[in-house]
């Protein structure tokens, strides 16, 4: 039975040559590379905490092994802010209140992140923008916020 | 002016590029992991546990069991030590148990070198059970003859009050009386961050504990009564945390990690729950029956107000009793000119343990309430919204609690507002005749609360200054930051106050027992009430020892100075700067003569205990063949005194109103009431409220100045979760007629009502 395997990726544009345990999920290997605002919230995909984009798409980082990301570029909130620059998703949560705790706010700006890269050049209503965080739970901000700060974000 | 802004919050930088780190973003090397071996069954006693296929497997340092932890009963509650040991918390737990009393009940715990180790060598600890008799809910626990599940048997306290006048004098001028009894479940807090915590030793008889909790101080002192030892040889530390909502106003791991490390030499150990675990295994929101009286005399004056709770604590006391009196006594301060008599029994069961959560017995005390005052009003053919204002506490009124001082109160100004915005009038016109299955219905509800815990428990906090080198001030507060934005509000009161720009005041975020000034922590809605007498004095200490050092400096008389944006000037004529701050620091710390480091530190006690106020107001649309509510406009107006951060304020009414919701037409965590067996404690099962299906919320505020806080703030962080469950359920009466007396309002609860009444 393979125990470990040899993989390369990029996480936010930066090389890594890993050999990891095939068990591990992508999300654990994060967090032991120190990319800790990957947040472990059930461990099983149901509240979107460890959200990040590989290849550009949303995913769960538990459910996700970390061997399937061999070859991918993995994004995490780490990377959006650049040269000290806050991205716009992450201006448009601190212009609007959409963090408190902040727990869930790593994933959170990676769906928003994703939804707003998928619907470039259009202006979803807030029932679409709710829809696309469906699969992000929060417990401090009623989720109001949020879909204020992605409104505020595309605009930007 | 730093209050009254919405300035940047103080952590929201570091939240939104991740690099806030919570407990379990912290390692060391050579930590070990804990696991619970947890009970399958709600009640029974442990006859045998055998260890051995567990300590076999490689990695596996140690297997420990009742037999192994010390005999000390200790309480969990998150409240500060009671001089006065009949009010001090119930004792009741011990690290590992050999009589389980609900499903998860912990039983043993495993430490291996890492975590999958650790959850696999769980599995393997044999243990035997012999299955006692069950009891899940109150009728059961508190039977003739009920299995007892603590010695002394199930019921923990039963008491009353009467509050307000003689309460047969009220009875007896009431012509109209109406009753109810009312039914809420068992919520779970849902917190983003499960709970977890690591200990180690730094010395032979010292250790440190990381832990995801709002009350390092009283963690400290609950584990020192837990292993019986000295309190300051503990130190709590509390870095960033993830949501607690009283979930972690509770002693839940801490004095296990910490019994761990002091068997294993002291290397580092670490407790994570599994959320599944943390969801039945840490504290709920009690489950209750409230059943009320209300009586009114002919003009409509609310005369009296009977108020009776059961309360299901489950396995464990944890704050146990306190619920019930906390909500009862805090209910007083809406109708203080009825005479109030209520009475409270808690009681054990074979259910999770029940704790502290947002609005800590109020959500379910007011259901019963403001669902009775909506009746008693119909009954008398008089608008609720009328009755209420009527009937509602004014400025000037003696409350319950805090006797005739002059307090802020702006209820009615809050249900005026609420019934402007949702335009009441207009709307009850137009739902009046209705026919067809989607029916229209408006519903309101008030509440009261206070904003701390006195005359109950202690009231004190602590803050402390500290002039930098370059002119920036650093301040650490016993308050703990939770994600409420207590850092940033007390940030701007020090910036208020000492008259420099609120970029200016760094605040130390953790909190550190061996550091922090003392204060026992996040709860009870009580942290910018009872600190900022602390900050405000400590800053006015800051700015006499700065303007004292700028007389060292100029000579200047101090009386003659002030301190503004961070700049000194003469008193009344800003334009002229005298010195600037940051030359001051750098003076008072390296001139070789005169000066010294410019501290200030302030711990201070309030006795006085703010009442605040609120409504919710709601329209919304039944579809009574498909039973679902759909909500249209929500509203909650506040008066929380002076807003301090008006970006905050609303995140905080927003997030309780989302939790109002959930617990009224969603949530329930779901106990077998024959085996104890818990069927939904996962997050895909237990639903909290996801981003589709929270309606547009709204949050308007009457802007009072309490004069017992120095910035005029009261309670903010819990009252917004108060009144959902009361108003909704007026609303769907109000469209359709059917009283529903229970949450939660789900659709299966829906039918059986409108199938009863005979709507489909």
């Amino acid at each position: 039975m393979i125990s470990r395997m040899d993989i390369s990726l990029s996480i936010n544009s930066r090389p890594y040559e890993l050999d990891v345990d095939v068990r591990k999920s992508l999300m654990d290997v994060l967090r032991e590379l120190g990319y800790t605002s990957v947040k472990h919230g059930c461990g099983v995909g149901e509240c979107g905490a460890c959200t990040v984009l590989v290849d550009d798409v949303a995913v769960d980082s538990c459910l996700y092994l970390a061997v399937w990301a061999k070859g991918r570029n993995v994004r995490t909130v780490e990377g959006e802010c650049r040269d000290g620059k806050l991205s716009a998703v992450q201006e448009a949560y601190v212009e609007e209140g959409a963090v408190q705790c902040g727990f869930c706010t790593p994933g959170l700006i990676m769906s928003s992140t994703s939804f707003i890269e998928k619907n470039s050049g259009t202006r979803p209503s807030r029932e679409e923008i709710a829809k696309g965080h469906a699969g992000n739970l929060c417990r401090c901000t009623g989720y109001q916020t949020i879909i204020n700060a992605v409104e505020n974000a595309i605009k930007k | 002016m730093a209050v009254g802004q919405s300035h940047i919050r103080k952590d929201v930088r570091a939240k939104v590029t991740g690099k806030t780190r919570y407990t379990d973003d912290f390692s060391m090397p050579g930590m070990l992991q804990a696991k619970y071996v947890r009970s399958p069954v709600a009640h029974a006693l442990v006859k045998s546990i055998d260890t051995s296929a567990a300590l076999a497997i490689s990695g596996v340092e140690a297997v420990f069991t009742h037999a192994d932890v010390p005999k000390n009963v200790y309480p969990t509650a998150g409240h500060p030590f009671s001089l006065d040991p009949d009010h001090q918390d119930v004792a009741d737990r011990l690290l590992l148990t050999d009589h389980v009393r609900f499903h998860g009940d912990e039983v043993a715990i495993v430490v291996a070198r890492d975590l999958l180790t650790a959850a696999k060598a769980a599995q393997l600890v044999k243990v035997e059970y012999e299955e006692l008799p069950v009891c899940v809910n109150s009728a059961a626990a508190m039977a003739e003859g009920a299995p007892a599940i603590h010695d002394g048997g199930n019921i923990i306290k039963s008491t009353s009050f009467e509050t307000g006048g003689t309460f047969s004098d009220a009875e007896k001028k009431a012509v109209t009386v109406v009753e109810g009894s009312f039914s809420t479940p068992i919520i779970l807090h849902c917190h983003l961050e499960n709970h977890t915590a690591y200990a180690y030793m730094d010395d032979n008889d010292h250790l440190v504990i990381v832990s995801s909790t709002q009350i390092p101080h009283i963690c400290r002192r609950i584990v020192g009564q837990a292993l019986d030892m000295p309190w300051p040889k503990i130190r709590v530390i509390k870095p960033y945390i993830g949501g607690g909502f009283g979930n972690k106003q509770d002693v839940v791991l801490e004095p296990m990690v910490a019994f761990l490390t002091t068997k294993l030499g002291g290397l580092p150990v670490k407790l994570e729950l599994e959320r599944e675990e943390g969801l039945v295994a840490t504290r709920t929101r009690h489950s209750q029956t409230v059943t009320v009286r209300a009586g009114v005399s002919r003009d409509g004056t609310l005369k009296f107000l009977d108020l009776n709770v059961i309360s299901n604590t489950g396995a464990y006391a944890s704050h146990g009793h306190s619920i019930p009196m906390a909500a009862g006594s805090k209910s007083c301060n809406l109708y203080p000119k009825a005479v109030t008599r209520f009475s409270a029994t808690t009681h054990y069961a074979n259910i999770p343990a029940a704790g502290a959560m947002r609005a800590y017995g109020s959500p379910q005390l007011f259901f019963g309430l403001e669902s009775v005052i909506e009746e008693v009003a119909r009954e008398i053919g008089m608008d609720s919204v009328d009755f209420r204002i009527k009937n509602s506490a004014r400025a000037g009124d003696i409350l319950a609690k805090t006797g005739d001082l002059k307090h802020s109160v702006a209820m009615i100004e809050c249900l005026e507002k609420g019934r402007e915005l949702i335009s009441w009038d207009s709307r009850k016109k137009q739902y009046a005749d209705q026919q067809g299955p989607l029916l229209r219905g408006l519903g309101v509800a008030s509440f009261s609360y206070g904003s701390g815990t006195y005359p109950a428990c202690v009231e004190i906090a602590g803050c402390r200054l500290v002039l930098n080198q370059d002119g920036t001030i650093h301040m650490q507060i016993g308050a703990t930051e939770i994600g409420q934005g207590s850092d940033t509000a007390l940030a701007q009161m020090a910036a208020e106050t000492l008259g420099v720009e609120y970029q200016a005041i760094h605040v130390v975020s953790e909190q550190d027992t061996d550091v922090t000034p003392f204060d026992p922590g996040a709860y009870a809605s009580r942290q910018t009430y009872v600190t900022a007498p602390a900050v405000q004095q400590a800053a006015e200490k800051l700015k006499k020892r700065i303007l004292g050092h700028c007389q060292l400096m100029t000579g200047e008389d101090p009386g003659n100075l002030d301190l503004q944006l961070g700049k000194i000037i003469q008193r009344g004529s800003p334009e002229k700067v005298v010195v600037d701050l940051t030359e001051l620091a750098l003076d008072s710390y390296y001139h070789k003569e005169r000066g010294g480091q410019i501290t200030a530190e302030v711990s201070a006690k309030t006795c006085t205990n703010a009442p605040s106020y609120g409504c919710t107001f709601v329209d919304l649309e039944v579809d009574v063949e498909m039973c679902t509510v759909s909500i249209h406009e929500i509203i909650n107006v506040h008066d929380a005194g002076k807003i301090i951060h008006p970006l905050s304020a609303e995140g905080q009414v927003h997030g309780g109103m989302a939790m109002g919701i959930g617990m009224a037409l969603f949530e329930e965590l779901l106990v077998d009431p024959e085996s104890g067996w818990i069927f939904n404690g996962n997050l895909l099962d237990y639903k909290i409220p996801t981003s589709v299906d929270i309606p547009e919320l709204k949050s308007a505020f009457v802007d009072t100045f309490d004069p017992t806080s120095p910035y005029g703030n009261k309670s903010l962080g819990e009252p917004p979760a108060i009144s959902q469950g009361p108003a909704i359920r007026n609303a769907i009466w109000d469209a359709t007629g059917v009283k529903i007396n229970e949450i939660p309002m789900t659709p299966k609860v829906l039918f059986k009502h409108f199938k009863d009444a005979g709507l489909i």
